[in-house]
């Protein structure tokens, strides 16, 4: 019986595949921003009214934010709202898609703001005008001082609903912050938003800051700065402005940062004109060393899973960068371009080394694999240097000075953001000039 | 008795599965079954020509110009063997060749500098049907009849779905998709990025039913990239609806499956 159903069973699936389903490959597609309309949030009428802001305009506040953000990523194209046709406070209840369809909108985001006993209340939603349903609704509730932020936290949902990849507008930028002529530059650690809003300054100005580095929880911030005319490792925390001397060595240390689970920093420390790395523990306080070569390796950084090391040597006679064993073992180039190789940064996502070149007196930043392959070169000028990666690993700051004058006129050093393709370069704005930035991880997880 | 059984079962068996196949064609309206004309399986071929390059394009619009021109209107015999060499080698009519030989532009009078044409030119023009049309009228019938016979031969093509569509229908509907479909950038390039929609249409091509073959996947844990890529391939569907398919042949492709795989488009 067992047979006679499994010979029945082979003419049926015969008599199935008689008909052989049209099968197209589709493997490639365009990569224009999506249209995406960002509706102004709509300010309930039983909002209380407040001295901070013109809570009437909060809701359209908050969007321009977040247009702003997506803009600024060059993967979106937010449409302009003179050709909405509906209006907010209908839109977020029910959207009309074919209205915005009309405007060729792929992705809608609409919203409602609330003020009450003080707090601020916000909820959004974004809808796929084309298959016409939601995709995601949430609400937030804080302070109202902090509606900025949670313009960026809702640009971040959106982004990693639509891109697949978590988002990087809540997130803050720390920089060396300059003013006044070349030789007399005055630095301060600079502290704001991704977008350049909220900036506050750390310290005071008094003595030359260098480098600065967040550590994983964003919360305490490791820099160089000059005491006595020595360059010494230091740590700041954020909130309460407490500042302490990592450690007390007789020599010079540099290039401090975290370790990924931010409970050693790694940095370099010369010694008799020998310059090594070492890693400090901030608990105990030991201090190990990590390379042990008659040559200048500086600029060490973590990968993500803190298993290696990627630093910058001139062992081989010319700076290039290496990657070793976060125990200082399996030492081994990467680099074997032409030029110099410096300021190597792993990728967030672990895939990737950021890195600085020079070549013929030109400076590129570019990114390649962590086993020197697929080099890409992504921007170059006059002089630039020092990036640093944004937490989902998809763009890169960096400062650039422009050329000066002989007297030192018409210097400036400004903040350049760029994406891993090589696309989207912009300038970041900031109050004063700036350089070293280093980019938070996100602030809300 | 179980042997008997077992044929009996396997001739049934047989039999309804040849009378499902067969029958549908049977019930097949015979207004569709294309005339059936002898063909020679030149349009089965590894390049498309969709879509056309801008200055490709111009080309072959201008030669079909030409060709339509050549064909419609009824220019003097002496006009034509003016540019083609090949008329005089035709065979058929020395008396034509003799007379021709006397006129001022004879072809063979003509510098090779003169004479020469463009690729397609040389294609078209070096038709030996109709130049022994134009002389002689008898033979008119029988280039038309040709030419006839050539049109039908390319619709028939597109009409033989035996084996699905042709390169350039698919080609067609592949470029309409890429057009719609916005890629999203964020998406891991080592993970298995294979989006299946299984599609059923309209005769116009619009879509009636849109279903996603690994839809389990969506809502798998860790694999949230997976339902943004979806979702964008379901959204270039219905941007881009109704689909370029062909005009006939609905039987064939009524039921479509596309493949979306961006990993080649994302590893750049």
């Amino acid at each position: 019986m067992k047979k006679i159903f499994f010979i029945f069973l082979f003419f049926v699936i015969s008599f199935k595949n008689a008909y052989s389903l049209i099968k197209v490959d589709i493997t490639r597609g365009n990569l224009d921003p999506l249209p995406i309309a960002i509706s102004p949030l709509h300010v309930d009428s039983k909002s209380e009214k407040l001295s901070l802001f013109d809570t009437d305009k909060l809701g359209e506040e908050i969007s321009k934010v977040i247009e702003q953000n997506f803009r600024s990523t060059g993967l979106f194209n937010p449409l302009k709202k003179d050709s909405f046709v509906q209006k907010p406070d209908i839109a977020h209840l029910k959207p009309r898609f074919e209205d915005w369809r009309l405007i060729k909108a792929q992705a809608l985001i609409t919203g409602k703001v609330l003020i009450k006993n003080k707090k601020l209340k916000v909820e959004f939603r974004l809808w796929d005008t084309i298959a016409s349903k939601e995709m995601i609704a949430l609400s937030f509730t804080t302070t109202p001082p902090n509606w900025r932020r949670v313009a960026h936290i809702i640009s971040d949902k959106v982004y990693e609903r639509l891109t697949g990849e978590s988002g990087y507008f809540d997130t803050r930028i720390i920089y060396v912050s300059e003013t006044g002529p070349k030789d007399r530059r005055i630095k301060k650690l600079g502290l704001m938003d991704q977008d350049g809003y909220n900036v506050k300054y750390l310290t005071l100005g008094n003595e030359l800051v260098l480098t600065p580095r967040f550590n994983p929880a964003n919360q305490l911030i490791t820099y160089m700065s000059y005491f006595k005319n020595m360059p010494r490792v230091y740590l700041l925390d954020i909130e309460t402005g407490i500042q302490e001397v990592v450690g007390s060595f007789p020599g010079m240390t540099f290039a401090p940062r975290f370790s990924p689970d931010g409970k050693k920093i790694i940095m370099s420390f010369a010694k008799d004109g020998n310059s090594d790395i070492y890693t400090m523990d901030l608990k105990t306080r030991i201090v190990e060393k990590i390379t042990n070569h008659p040559s200048i390796d500086t600029s060490p950084s973590y990968s993500p899973d803190g298993k290696f090391i990627c630093f910058n040597s001139d062992r081989s006679g010319i700076q290039q960068i290496y990657v070793m064993r976060s125990d200082g073992t399996q030492v081994k180039r990467i680099t074997f371009g032409t030029g110099l190789y410096g300021t190597p940064v792993w990728s967030p996502r672990g895939d990737l080394i950021a890195f600085t070149k020079v070549r013929k007196g030109r400076f590129y930043i570019g990114v390649m694999r962590t086993d020197g392959t697929g080099e890409r070169l992504l921007t170059e000028n006059f002089y630039q240097e020092a990036p640093s990666w944004s937490p989902n690993g998809r763009v890169l700051v960096f400062y650039r000075e422009t050329k000066s004058g002989t007297k030192g006129e018409g210097f400036s050093a400004k903040l350049w953001s760029i994406d891993i393709t090589g696309y989207n370069e912009r300038q970041i704005k900031t109050e004063t000039d700036a350089s070293d930035p280093s980019w938070s991880s996100l602030l809300s997880k | 008795m179980s042997r008997s059984l077992f044929f009996s079962f396997f001739l049934h068996a047989f039999f309804i599965c040849l009378t499902a196949l067969t029958l549908p064609f049977m019930l097949r309206n015979p207004i569709d079954l294309p005339p059936i004309v002898s063909v020679e399986f030149i349009e089965i071929r590894d390049e498309t020509n969709i879509p056309y390059a801008p200055k490709a394009r111009k080309i072959i619009e201008k030669v079909k110009k030409e060709k339509e021109r050549v064909v419609s209107e009824q220019a003097p015999p002496a006009d034509i063997a003016k540019e083609k060499p090949d008329r005089i080698s035709m065979p058929e009519d020395k008396k034509e060749k003799q007379e021709l030989k006397k006129k001022k532009q004879n072809p063979e009078e003509i510098k090779p500098q003169i004479r020469q044409v463009s690729e397609f030119e040389k294609k078209e023009l070096f038709d030996p049907n109709q130049i022994a049309a134009l002389i002689d009228k008898a033979k008119e019938e029988q280039a038309e009849t040709q030419r006839k016979n050539e049109k039908l031969t390319q619709s028939n093509v597109k009409n033989s779905f035996a084996k699905g569509l042709s390169l350039s229908e698919e080609d067609a509907l592949r470029a309409q998709i890429f057009g719609c479909w916005s890629v999203p950038l964020g998406l891991p390039f080592d993970e298995e990025l294979l989006v299946r929609i299984k599609l059923k249409l309209k005769p116009d091509g619009t879509i009636l039913k849109s279903e996603i073959l690994d839809h389990a996947r969506m809502n798998t844990p860790g694999q949230s990239f997976y339902r943004v890529l979806a979702e964008s391939a379901l959204r270039a569907i219905r941007i881009c609806q109704p689909l370029k398919v062909p005009p006939t042949g609905y039987e064939r492709w009524k039921n479509l499956q596309l493949n979306f795989d961006p990993t080649e488009m994302l590893k750049g």
